[in-house]
């Protein structure tokens, strides 16, 4: 796969992360939950709370890959009208008030139903830098990514403790701005304790790529934030932050709770 | 003809099929399709499967001929594949007893399976009984309680039965939330899926353990009719007893393939799963085929008086011949399958299953024009499950 790439904004933070000796955090938010009238103000409001980079999940009828807490973020948003159309409209509005790099988290067929030709521009248009699509495993891969690439979209897959070597490969050639190390086999949700399987997988894949690597899935509280920023160069936060816009969904002050809530998650990697 | 040596290494049936799953299930569907063309060239294993097809299951099934049917529609002799027959009353323990013993082979102590009219569900409880697996089986809500005699059936057999309450509450979440479980669980636990759906393996390895179907209709056609048939008839819900029946077939271009699904009450999305007419393509459960979908990309939801039917995609072997022109698809409505069923229980003195009965349904409404031709009905299952759905909608039988 080509890696030719211009400066995009994941690439910049990243760089400009590690200049500074700090990790990265990344925020997952399902877009429309609980309306899509709120996504705009919930990104603006991680962004105040440190996050660095936001992905914005689009929901779908079907979250294979989800636990309970974002399936039903899905079904509320899909529920309250969300669509692609009206998520691209978001963005052009959160890019009206910040830079923060937006990486689209998808399932495949809401946008293969779009067709990537015009998700990819539409998307670089809006203002979105990469993509990232959960069911869509590196052997299908080679469409999307040029049309994606062609846009100058990021495109960042999942690798996984099961991936063999010969994955975790093509994993990382086909990634580009980060790789996103799955921590554990299952579902997304929170976790009492973090997976024994991130170190493990960190090791086999350093010497395959000089990409940054972020680890996901099972982080939610502030000292897992802090465990897992040891291991790799960026933390997500996912179905904490979701299940606190489900918990605090009918408050008024709900952009301001969740940056407090962020701040409290994003405190020790500013810390450090 | 090269559709002979389908699918592609990669799992596709012309653009259909693939492998479409999170990272996590890359690596063991890769580990599964090893072991599963290991274990088809073990001489040990085929030996196995079958001394089981034959002494448990009851294979061979009858090629049976519908005289009375036959007599009363004037046309097309009407003949019947009896896979109503086997034991736990369906097709899916040919499957069943496939996947079993290659989940043995591969070490696994726990298997899963989602099923809709719950036949599936009962052949799987019942190979974890014969093997003794842990079996765990998910259910749509929905699902459970249109077919209450099976969830007990399952239970009976010792397997646990898991309510699935989300979406349509239907097949369709119950695969969503095994393959949770299986992406949560894959190092000990083989998900024993019901059709020929799902990611790369899967649409091959099930087509291939129901072959038997079509290969010894083959075999007795020739023996008994001294002919091939002219049409084959069978229903399509993720598409297994079709492309059982199918496959030995589709290089004789004399015979024509007929899928039937379910026509519902309705055209409208949501009112039936007729997923040529309705749908196009796009990725559902691992597999890129014809899917029943909104504008928007999302899943559609779906209806049929028959559970197992009901389900917003289609195996992608069943794209593919369906693209190329090589089978046919249409579909029967829930008032179509109720009225065959009837007719086929007072003729023959065969209840089927109501997923069969749509296939019957469309050899009925045929018949009458192509007297000479020779019709050979795949039927899937009988129908004890459904007598609870045939009393509601019988209800001057029912006084
Ligand atoms: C008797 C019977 N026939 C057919 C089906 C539909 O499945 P498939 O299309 O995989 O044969 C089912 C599914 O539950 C069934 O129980």
């Amino acid at each position: 796969m080509e890696m030719v790439q211009t400066a995009t904004r994941i690439g910049n933070l990243f760089a400009a992360r590690r200049a500074e000796g700090r990790k990265v955090f990344i925020a997952y938010l399902t877009a429309g939950d609980p309306t899509p009238a709120h996504t705009a103000s919930l990104v603006l409001a991680l962004e105040r709370g440190g996050a660095d980079l936001i992905e914005l999940g689009v929901p779908f009828s079907d979250p294979i890959a989800d636990g309970p807490v974002i399936q039903r973020a899905s079904y509320r948003a899909l529920e309250a009208g969300a669509t692609l159309a009206g998520l691209l409209e978001t963005v052009k509005e959160i890019r009206r008030h910040s830079e923060i790099p937006l990486l689209l988290f998808s399932y495949l067929n809401p946008l293969m139903r779009h067709g990537f030709g015009n998700l990819a521009r539409e998307a670089a248009e809006t203002g979105i830098d990469g993509v990232l699509l959960t069911d869509l495993s590196v052997e299908e891969a080679a469409e999307p990514v040029k049309r994606l690439r062609e846009h100058s979209l990021d495109t960042v897959f999942l690798a996984a403790p099961t991936s063999s070597e010969r994955r975790l490969r093509l994993v990382a050639e086909h990634s580009s701005g980060f790789i996103y190390l799955v921590s554990r086999t299952g579902v997304t949700g929170q976790q009492a304790s973090l997976s024994s399987a991130i170190a493990p997988l960190v090791e086999r894949i350093r010497p395959l790529t000089d990409l940054p690597l972020a680890v996901g899935f099972g982080i939610g509280r502030p000292d897992q934030v802090a465990e897992a920023a040891r291991l790799a160069d960026a933390v997500v936060v996912g179905s904490a932050i979701v299940q606190f816009v489900e918990t605090h969904g009918k408050s008024p002050d709900l952009a301001t709770e969740l940056e407090v809530f962020t701040r409290g998650l994003t405190a020790p990697l500013r810390t450090s | 003809m090269t559709r002979a040596t389908l699918p592609d290494s990669l799992g596709h049936f012309g653009p259909y099929g693939g492998r479409y799953v999170p990272e996590v299930l890359m690596s063991p569907l890769e580990e599964l399709e090893e072991a599963y063309r290991a274990a088809r060239l073990d001489p040990a294993f085929e030996s196995e499967l079958r001394g089981l097809l034959h002494h448990y299951a009851g294979r061979p099934t009858a090629l049976y001929f519908a005289s009375h049917l036959t007599e009363i529609l004037k046309g097309a002799q009407i003949w019947l594949k009896r896979e109503d027959l086997l034991h736990t009353g369906a097709h899916k323990i040919n499957n069943c007893l496939g996947q079993i013993l290659l989940a043995r082979r591969m070490g696994k102590r726990r298997i899963i399976a989602e099923t809709g009219a719950g036949q599936h569900g009962v052949a799987t409880a019942t190979v974890c009984a014969l093997f003794g697996l842990e079996c765990v089986v998910y259910m749509g809500e929905e699902d459970m309680r249109r077919q209450r005699l099976n969830v007990f059936r399952m239970r009976l057999l010792g397997a646990t039965v898991t309510p699935v309450a989300n979406g349509s509450r239907t097949l369709k979440d119950a695969i969503s939330e095994a393959m949770r479980d299986w992406v949560t669980n894959v190092a000990t636990t083989h998900y024993l899926l019901g059709s020929a759906l799902g990611a790369h393996p899967y649409p091959m390895m099930v087509r291939d353990f129901h072959k038997v179907i079509g290969e010894e209709t083959r075999a007795q056609a020739l023996e008994q009719i001294g002919r091939l048939p002219d049409a084959l008839f069978a229903c399509v819900g993720g598409g297994s007893n079709a492309i059982g029946m199918f496959a030995p077939f589709v290089g004789d271009s004399s015979v024509q393939l007929i899928g039937v699904e379910a026509g519902g009450r309705g055209e409208k999305l949501g009112e039936h799963a007729a997923r040529f007419s309705g749908g196009s393509p796009g990725v559902l459960h691992g597999t890129f085929s014809y899917l029943l979908q909104d504008e928007e990309g999302q899943v559609g939801m779906t209806h049929s008086v028959s559970a197992g039917l009901d389900y917003p995609s289609i195996g992608p072997e069943h794209a593919w011949l369906h693209d190329e022109k090589r089978s046919e698809y249409t579909s029967a409505s829930d008032a179509d399958a109720l009225e065959a069923a009837k007719t086929l229980a007072q003729t023959e003195g065969i209840i089927p299953a109501l997923e069969s009965s749509h296939a019957v349904a469309e050899a009925i409404r045929r018949a009458p024009a192509q007297a000479g031709k020779v019709f050979v009905v795949n039927l899937s299952g009988r129908g004890d499950k459904d007598i609870d759905i045939y009393r509601e909608n019988m209800p001057e039988l029912d006084v």
